[in-house]
């Protein structure tokens, strides 16, 4: 058995794809949590040497996207959205300008869609290729969306993934998927539930999920 | 290439597991590895495509199973290797050391430059938009299928719509090429367009009542 230590990832280019022979990409995987951290660990000694990289960065970075940029952003615009008829027409024509409105936009979002939940139309999101997610109104995504269940079977069979998340758009109705493959990033805008005219945006914003905002559920009201 | 990495369409990944708790980060070093990508894209280790072409040429069973952050480690150790950023011995010997000391923590360090740059990245993104000097070939309502066959670099040509029609929804611009940016080939500057599949035509009778959109660069697209 290959152990990580005799499978350095040192391959160089390869002319097209690889086929037989060592993988141009790593060797064999290390496994445990343990085995990565030490990797990481080897590989931003180096980057620090170098001066490409410093703790505070990394602190500083990773700190927004546990701290400030997150589903509550996409859940702002939603409730937004649904009280500003204004707002939501901006939104739907230029989610990227609607959502710079209200300070919401930068990196991995700088062109974003909105797609709008109907009664006729439930629109559900996916990357088959890789990972593309709307970062500046839903933060990183969650593992399953990048893991391959997810992005192998949204394309071909939404319904049965939505089930999953316990929700069925109804027989009647148009599924549209939308697989980001480009530097275009979608999310989804839900329908407001009923029995809550007159909410203030802050409560409305207070039911969106990210999951109806990647188009998995729907938004209901707590019973 | 026609790697595992072009999941859409493909069976027998069983049911999704999407606990509620999630949190952002399931360990420290994801965190590094995070901001280990702008740190290293600026370093000129690699730009978007390449990177992703990097992902794409891990080992299918290892693409499968490993954690998502360690599919960008392996790129990241493949480009810095190639572009000198790493030495490959002096990695090995480092992995080494932290494994035998897996207490050991890096001592903090400081660099204020970067924590603007970041600042500015986080909040304006990038630009992948390339200009045109040629007029797009398709307009809305246009049908078009999708060219079929291999290959043999990165593409963004997913192998669920090869050979399928489909009409083209949106014509959203011109931007870099993944295909020749990945390989080393420049940035191109390429029509991107949302082309519409209705349902049947992917999956058949599967696919009723469903839609599906995927962007998808002009050289992709044959004249219906």
């Amino acid at each position: 058995m290959t152990t990580p230590a005799e499978a350095p990832n040192s391959g160089g280019h390869t002319d097209g794809f690889p086929s037989q022979g060592p993988h141009p990409v790593a060797g064999t995987f290390p496994r445990s949590d343990a085995e990565v951290a030490a990797r990481v660990k080897a590989m931003e000694s180096i980057l620090v040497e170098k001066n490409l990289i410093a703790s505070d960065a990394i602190d500083y970075m990773s700190s927004v996207f546990e701290n400030e940029v997150g589903p509550h952003l996409g859940a702002k615009a939603t409730a937004r959205a649904w009280v500003d008829p204004e707002f939501k027409l901006l939104l739907l024509a230029d989610a990227t300008a609607a959502c710079h409105q209200i300070d919401i936009g930068g990196i991995q979002g700088e062109e974003m869609i909105v797609l709008e939940n109907t009664e006729d139309v439930h629109n559900i999101v996916v990357c088959t290729l890789c990972s593309c997610y709307p970062w500046p109104v839903l933060g990183l995504p969650p593992n399953w969306y990048k893991y391959p269940a997810y992005r192998a079977r949204t394309v071909r069979d939404p319904r049965g993934v939505m089930a999953e998340f316990g929700f069925d758009p109804g027989p009647d109705v148009e599924v549209k998927v939308w697989d980001s493959s480009a530097e275009l990033r979608y999310w989804v805008l839900p329908r407001r539930p009923e029995g809550t005219e007159g909410w203030g945006e802050e409560e409305l914003a207070a039911l969106v999920t990210r999951d109806s905002l990647i188009g998995l559920t729907d938004v209901s009201v707590p019973e | 290439m026609d790697g595992i990495h072009d999941l859409g369409g493909r069976h027998g990944f069983g049911p999704i597991h999407h606990p509620d708790d999630e949190p952002v980060f399931h360990s420290d070093w994801e965190k590094t590895v995070l901001v280990m990508f702008p740190a290293m894209a600026m370093a000129g280790a690699f730009n978007l495509d390449e990177f992703r072409h990097g992902m794409e040429q891990i080992p299918p069973h290892d693409y499968i199973t490993a954690r998502y952050y360690e599919h960008w480690i392996d790129s990241m150790i493949h480009y810095g290797v190639d572009r000198g950023i790493f030495d490959a011995d002096e990695l090995e010997r480092r992995i080494q050391h932290y494994r035998d000391n897996p207490d050991e923590q890096l001592p903090p360090s400081s660099k204020p430059e970067m924590v603007e740059t970041l600042k500015g990245l986080i909040a304006s993104g990038d630009d992948y938009h390339r200009p045109n000097d040629e007029p797009a070939k398709f307009a809305t309502g246009d049908r078009v299928t999708v060219v079929d066959g291999p290959s043999l670099g990165h593409t963004r040509r997913a192998g669920y719509v090869r050979g399928r029609t489909g009409t083209i929804a949106t014509l959203h611009g011109s931007y870099v090429y993944p295909d020749t940016n990945a390989m080393g080939e420049g940035e191109g500057s390429e029509y991107v367009y949302t082309v519409e599949f209705a349902g049947e035509e992917l999956w058949g009778d599967e696919g009723a009542n469903t839609t599906i959109y995927i962007d998808l660069w002009e050289p992709y697209l044959l004249p219906a």
